[in-house]
């Protein structure tokens, strides 16, 4: 066995907003490139199990470690595709400034772009499709146009593991397409992907791992040992249905302010 | 032409017009920050937050600006901690300090003996009484404030924008914000002497929200409104000079003139 360490590699963490936790005892460990869908019910912690992968959200408990050393020691690592309505869409940038926004360590704080940094961003918007969008405002782009200008932003972060918060809620196929294709692309330069989701079929045939959390971990593995009857049950509860063939059926409805008060 | 010479042979009128100038543009440029954050309500509440300082200067016979300066920077610094973690809402906090310290300026001064002038024009400003020493401070504390902004153009884009990127790119948010907001109470205290604490909301948000009309990008969203910053001091202090108004309202209301006729050129542009 060689003792390289994990890529991402949570221990024992607990974390949320002041007195109200969200995720506990939560521990996993994610190899090398490994593409994870992160699957649960809605105030599962999806969210926030990001926002403490990001460091934007201090831990209570546990530690979190990439390439085997605690959060904050790599400065350029993770990068995180928000959910669309975190975003202020009025903000006066083009779709230039937000996909260069992403090489601003690499060019430093208080230098102009090099043609090096010109150069990623411009691979960057070529790989998701919107070359031609560069000098729009973020504002008058269709919603998956500007899901691919931040996705574009975080191909020019350059990073080991990508975040994506609910990439395919509420977009157009082609952009649906377009995130998967980059997945594959990310894939083949060993880039962790972790991608939360709805889309329960989507995440048995497209990723390696499968993380099913409930503000705690249900389970963690490959997509056929997690999505048994047992854990799916544990995780969904009453929004779940199961036939007599086998079938189980998630209904994960729920009106946008229901929504709103447990993500937020 | 000689209406726009005649004035300029005082050299009252050339301090005050440099003055309101430097400090339109100052604002102007804060401004933007202001705008996009979502701060309007907060640069209003630390200009009448400032009058407590003032009025305690005053009675210490110090330097108004510095009462002012003081005051500013300590509420800023009171928000951003009471807003931390978010314990209290930002606006939540922001009001009560505000109230708070607004009521504590007045009381201080309507327990002062004399009630004299200089308050008043603290409240309004007086651009035409400003000296030479006071144009001094004025011009090195928006040029410091002005270098900041300058320097730090992308860490403050990033925490304005995305929060988020800021915490994956290892930005230390917290001080950044911080930071903005002392930069913020010291625009206000500069303004003080040319349009007073009453109207320098105003001169905050105003060029900066004509600017956000007219552009598609920070940076030119920035110059823009400094821009009309400058202008609408020009314009409003001569106004002010021929027709014997308060300094701080002719500037104020030629900037919220542009803001009309660019609101209204939007609209007219739009709908063609």
């Amino acid at each position: 066995m060689s003792h390289t360490p994990h890529r991402l590699e949570v221990q024992n963490i607990r974390v949320g907003y002041g007195d109200r936790i969200v995720l506990s005892e939560l521990s996993f460990q994610i190899p090398h490139g490994a593409r994870v869908a992160v699957v649960g019910p809605n105030g599962a912690g999806k969210s926030t199990l990001f926002k403490a992968l990001v460091g934007l959200l201090p831990l209570q408990n546990g530690r979190i470690l990439i390439h085997g050393e605690p959060l904050g020691s790599h400065r350029d690592c993770v990068a995180y595709v928000p959910q669309r309505e975190e975003v202020d869409w009025r903000f006066p940038v083009t779709v230039n400034d937000v996909v260069m926004m992403g090489r601003f360590l690499q060019m430093g704080w208080f230098k102009r772009a090099s043609a090096q940094d010109r150069d990623a961003v411009q691979k960057s918007l070529a790989q998701m499709g919107i070359v031609d969008l560069a000098n729009h405002s973020i504002g008058q782009l269709s919603g998956g146009q500007q899901q691919r200008a931040f996705l574009a932003r975080a191909i020019a972060q350059e990073p080991h593991i990508l975040l994506m918060d609910e990439p395919f809620t509420g977009v157009d196929v082609t952009t649906q397409e377009a995130t998967l294709r980059l997945l594959d692309h990310l894939r083949e330069r060993d880039v962790t992907a972790l991608v939360s989701t709805h889309d329960l079929n989507l995440a048995a045939s497209r990723f390696d791992f499968i993380l099913l959390l409930k503000q705690r971990l249900i389970t963690f593995g490959a997509p056929r040992e997690v999505f048994t009857r047992e854990n799916l049950a544990q995780a969904f509860g009453n929004s779940l249905l199961m036939m007599d063939n086998g079938l189980a059926l998630v209904d994960e409805c729920c009106s946008p302010e229901e929504k709103f008060t447990i993500n937020d | 032409m000689s209406l726009l010479l005649a004035p300029l042979a005082y050299e009252f009128f050339q301090r005050g017009l440099l003055a309101s100038v430097v400090v339109g543009v100052l604002c102007a440029v804060m401004g933007t920050y202001v705008v996009l954050r979502g701060m309007a309500f907060l640069g209003d509440a630390m200009a009448h937050a400032i009058l407590p300082g003032v009025a305690i200067a005053y009675i210490l016979k110090g330097d108004l600006l510095v009462g002012a300066g003081v005051a500013a920077v300590a509420v800023a610094l009171t928000i951003g901690f009471f807003t931390k973690d978010g314990a209290v809402k930002e606006d939540t906090a922001i009001g009560i300090l505000f109230a708070a310290a607004l009521s504590l300026g007045v009381a201080l001064i309507s327990a002062m003996q004399t009630y004299a002038v200089d308050l008043s024009h603290i409240l309004f400003g007086n651009v035409l009484g400003v000296g030479p020493s006071d144009l001094w401070l004025i011009g090195g504390l928006s040029l410091a404030i002005l270098l900041t902004v300058a320097v730090l153009f992308k860490p403050f884009l990033v925490i304005s924008f995305d929060p988020v990127l800021a915490a994956t790119l290892r930005l230390p948010a917290e001080l950044l914000r911080n930071l903005m907001l002392v930069l913020l109470a010291l625009t206000v205290v500069v303004s003080l002497q040319t349009v007073g604490v009453s109207l320098a909301a105003a001169m905050l948000v105003t060029p900066a929200a004509t600017a956000y009309l007219l552009t598609r990008r920070l940076f030119p969203m920035m110059v823009v409104s400094a821009l009309i910053g400058a202008l609408s001091s020009v314009v409003g202090l001569y106004l002010s000079y021929y027709f014997n108004i308060v300094s701080g309202s002719a500037i104020v209301l030629t900037a919220t003139a542009f803001f009309l006729f660019a609101f209204g050129w939007k609209r007219i542009s739009f709908s063609w």
